[in-house]
């Protein structure tokens, strides 16, 4: 009889989270596609014009991939949770808080990255400026992960509750501020040509912490939802 | 400490009893279960019977009283590798196959030599059935690929809730089967029904839970 | 030091706790009262009109205590939550959650007050100065932990669940502070500076301090009373009910 490793455990969570997501590979679309239509209707809502859009891009692809990623958060730990999976992970020999962690990855893996892979196409829709196009990318690739850890904590909380959509968006939204100023404040920044280092090097710090604390915590969190 | 001694019963409570609300659910109730036994829990439905197991399986706290597992208080981490709990929601992926499923588990839960998830699902009565995503399967046949986790998973002490629902007699007397080699083996077994019709077992003992009014 | 933690530990009894409670909330109330009568005649009668803000500005005894509040009452509503976590304290889960109204009370009334200020002040209703905005967030924290307290049907694990968010909120709430300040230096335009309260003049800070004090006064007498109707709501089937309901009937 042989226990299996650590390691082997959270490397069979993310593949098997990542080839569900493969399975069902049309799901993927769905932020994608909303956070599209999104920054689409910015422009019919304040006009077509340049300079004023130009300001305000950074912003927009911001809020509307936050959008996007909390209307995917709750897909975290619902399925598993429907279907018993959740309890085996739970009840598993293995140190919880990496295996959600790794969860966690795969939730990033799904659905952020492909919000990032379209955000300089919303970008350029908004005729952000060519040079602070990589410092929103930096900016994206920094906060993303702080927003699937932080969520991933509050999601599980909600994890004991039926149609948890807007109460998610209720607890989560004021947690994510500082993410937003940070990002935003660093993209402002670079487009007026301004070091904008220091607050990319704020969430890179705020990340580094989330990366330590978030899977401990959505581990506890999820103990105390499912009573566990 | 000593070390306990081996007539030691492997699972044990007293005046366990769990409350939803301060409304109780079941107890107080004393069980002993030791290696190589069986134990059935009856009881009518709202009895409390998955509730008793998920307690005993570390997935919800005792209300009150004490458990032991193996001479000590009862401890998550005491427990993990040690018991396999099977719930009513059998925690198998629809689109996934049976052989990814069991391949996922035992990463996790660890797998008995000599065993392979294939094989599992062979002994199980799924032959041909290993690559077949689990949404194309009945509900009998899906409770089998939940039933080879028993056959992989090194685990002393199992708690199954309901295992004889949805199956056919076939899958009535392999159960049966496990459980009984199980026991020659000396692991434990705690199981759950509301009929005890499925269950041949004649030594076995029972625990029968009552309705709260 | 044994006395005192068995004095505690009787405290943290429900029947034990809803006598004490009951016996001291007249009390507290009582105070409240006194010293809020005694701030607000000190704050609107004898203190002078400022030179700049003429009467205006006696919205801060009202505005500045609520935001001490705000404040400390989140502060309470942690510690409590944090004990109930701990040890599992039924007494501890019901004061953290009775904590979120009223603590979101304070907070709406220090937005309300400092828009009104505002007005006056800066001609506009609302500016997005860094306090009033962190206070907005606080709302919203507040706001967070009473719902998630009423989408868990379990009363306890609600309460266990509200009482994480409440810390996951105390965690951030200097970081979501420290980034608006930051954001606000970022847009300097709207940055107006309120009267510090480093130059009050005695004659307005003593009405400013005795009315900090009535909001404590008043958060307790509150909180007392709101624990004791929890309380009696979720133990209502156990005897020390049962026999405090008859003796209620018989009188």
């Amino acid at each position: 009889m042989r226990p299996g490793s650590t390691a082997a455990a959270c490397a069979a969570v993310l593949r098997r989270d990542l080839l569900l997501a493969w399975r069902r590979r049309g799901d993927a679309a769905f932020p994608v596609l909303y956070a599209l239509i999104v920054a689409t209707l910015f422009p019919f809502a304040l006009g077509p014009e340049d300079a004023l859009l130009a300001r305000i891009a950074a912003g927009i692809v911001l809020v509307t991939v936050l959008l996007a990623m909390l209307l995917a958060l709750d897909a975290l730990f619902r399925p598993d949770l429907e279907d018993g999976s959740l309890e085996l992970l739970l009840l598993a020999p293995q140190p919880l808080p990496l295996l959600l962690g790794m969860k966690i990855l795969a939730h990033w893996i799904t659905t952020a990255l492909p919000l990032i892979v379209i955000a300089p196409l919303l970008a350029t829709m908004l005729h952000l400026p060519a040079q602070a196009q990589a410092v929103l990318l930096a900016a994206l690739l920094l906060g993303t992960p702080l927003l699937s850890l932080l969520g991933a904590v509050l999601v599980a909380l909600t994890a004991g509750t039926y149609r948890s959509g807007m109460l998610l968006a209720l607890m989560l939204l004021p947690l994510t501020v500082p993410v937003v100023i940070f990002a935003a404040g660093a993209v402002s920044a670079a487009e007026a040509g301004l070091p904008h280092l220091a607050p990319l090097l704020w969430l890179g710090a705020a990340l580094a912490l989330a990366l330590v604390l978030a899977p401990l915590a959505c581990a506890a969190a999820l103990r105390i939802a499912l009573d566990a | 400490m000593t070390t306990s001694p081996p007539t030691a019963a492997l699972l044990e409570a007293r005046g366990l009893a769990f409350a939803r609300n301060d409304e109780p659910v079941f107890g107080p109730l004393d069980l002993a279960l030791g290696r190589g036994e069986t134990l059935l829990v009856e009881g009518d439905n709202g009895s409390g019977k998955t509730t008793l197991l998920r307690v005993l399986a570390g997935l919800l706290p005792a209300g009150a009283g004490e458990i032991r597992f193996d001479g000590a208080p009862l401890r998550r981490e005491a427990l993990a590798g040690r018991a396999l709990f099977l719930g009513h929601q059998l925690g198998l992926k629809l689109d996934l196959s049976c052989i990814e499923n069991l391949r996922h588990f035992v990463a996790l839960y660890g797998q008995r030599d000599g065993l392979t998830p294939a094989a599992a699902i062979d002994q199980v009565g799924l032959a041909g059935y290993g690559d077949e995503p689990v949404r194309r399967l009945s509900a009998g046949q899906k409770k089998r690929a939940a039933l080879a986790r028993l056959l992989l998973a090194p685990a002393e002490l199992w708690l199954l809730d309901e295992p004889f629902a949805n199956l056919d007699r076939h899958g009535i007397a392999l159960v049966n089967r496990l459980l009984a080699a199980h026991a020659a083996r000396g692991g434990a077994a705690l199981v759950t029904s509301h009929g005890a019709v499925s269950f041949v077992d004649p030594s076995a003992r029972h625990l029968c839970l009552e309705l709260r009014a | 030091m044994n006395t005192l933690a068995l004095w505690f530990h009787k405290l943290g009894s429900p029947p034990t706790f809803y006598r004490f409670a009951g016996a001291l909330r007249p009390w507290l109330l009582a105070l409240a009262l006194l010293a809020g009568a005694i701030g607000l005649y000190g704050g609107l009668v004898l203190a002078p009109a400022d030179y700049q803000q003429g009467d205006a500005y006696r919205i801060i005894f009202i505005h500045v205590p609520s935001a001490w509040m705000s404040l400390f009452v989140y502060a309470c509503m942690a510690v409590a939550g944090f004990v109930a976590l701990v040890w599992r304290i039924k007494l501890a889960e019901i004061v953290a959650m009775e904590c979120a109204p009223i603590g979101a009370t304070f907070t709406f009334i220090t937005l309300v007050t400092g828009s009104l200020w505002g007005k006056p002040m800066w001609g506009t209703w609302w500016t997005w100065d860094a306090r009033l905005t962190s206070e907005l967030v606080l709302l919203f924290l507040y706001l967070g932990v009473i719902g998630l307290y009423y989408a868990i049907e379990d009363r306890r694990k609600a309460a266990r669940a509200a009482a994480f968010l409440a810390l996951v909120g105390i965690v951030n709430l200097p970081i979501v502070h420290f980034s608006v300040v930051w954001w606000n230096t970022l847009h300097q335009g709207s940055t107006v500076r309120i009267l510090g309260p480093s130059h009050i003049a005695p004659s307005m800070l003593w009405p400013l301090l005795t009315m900090a004090l009535a909001a404590k006064f008043y958060f307790g007498a509150s909180l007392l009373g709101r624990a004791r109707v929890a309380l009696l709501a979720q133990e209502g089937g156990k005897d020390w009910v049962r026999a405090l309901a008859q003796a209620e009937g018989g009188a």
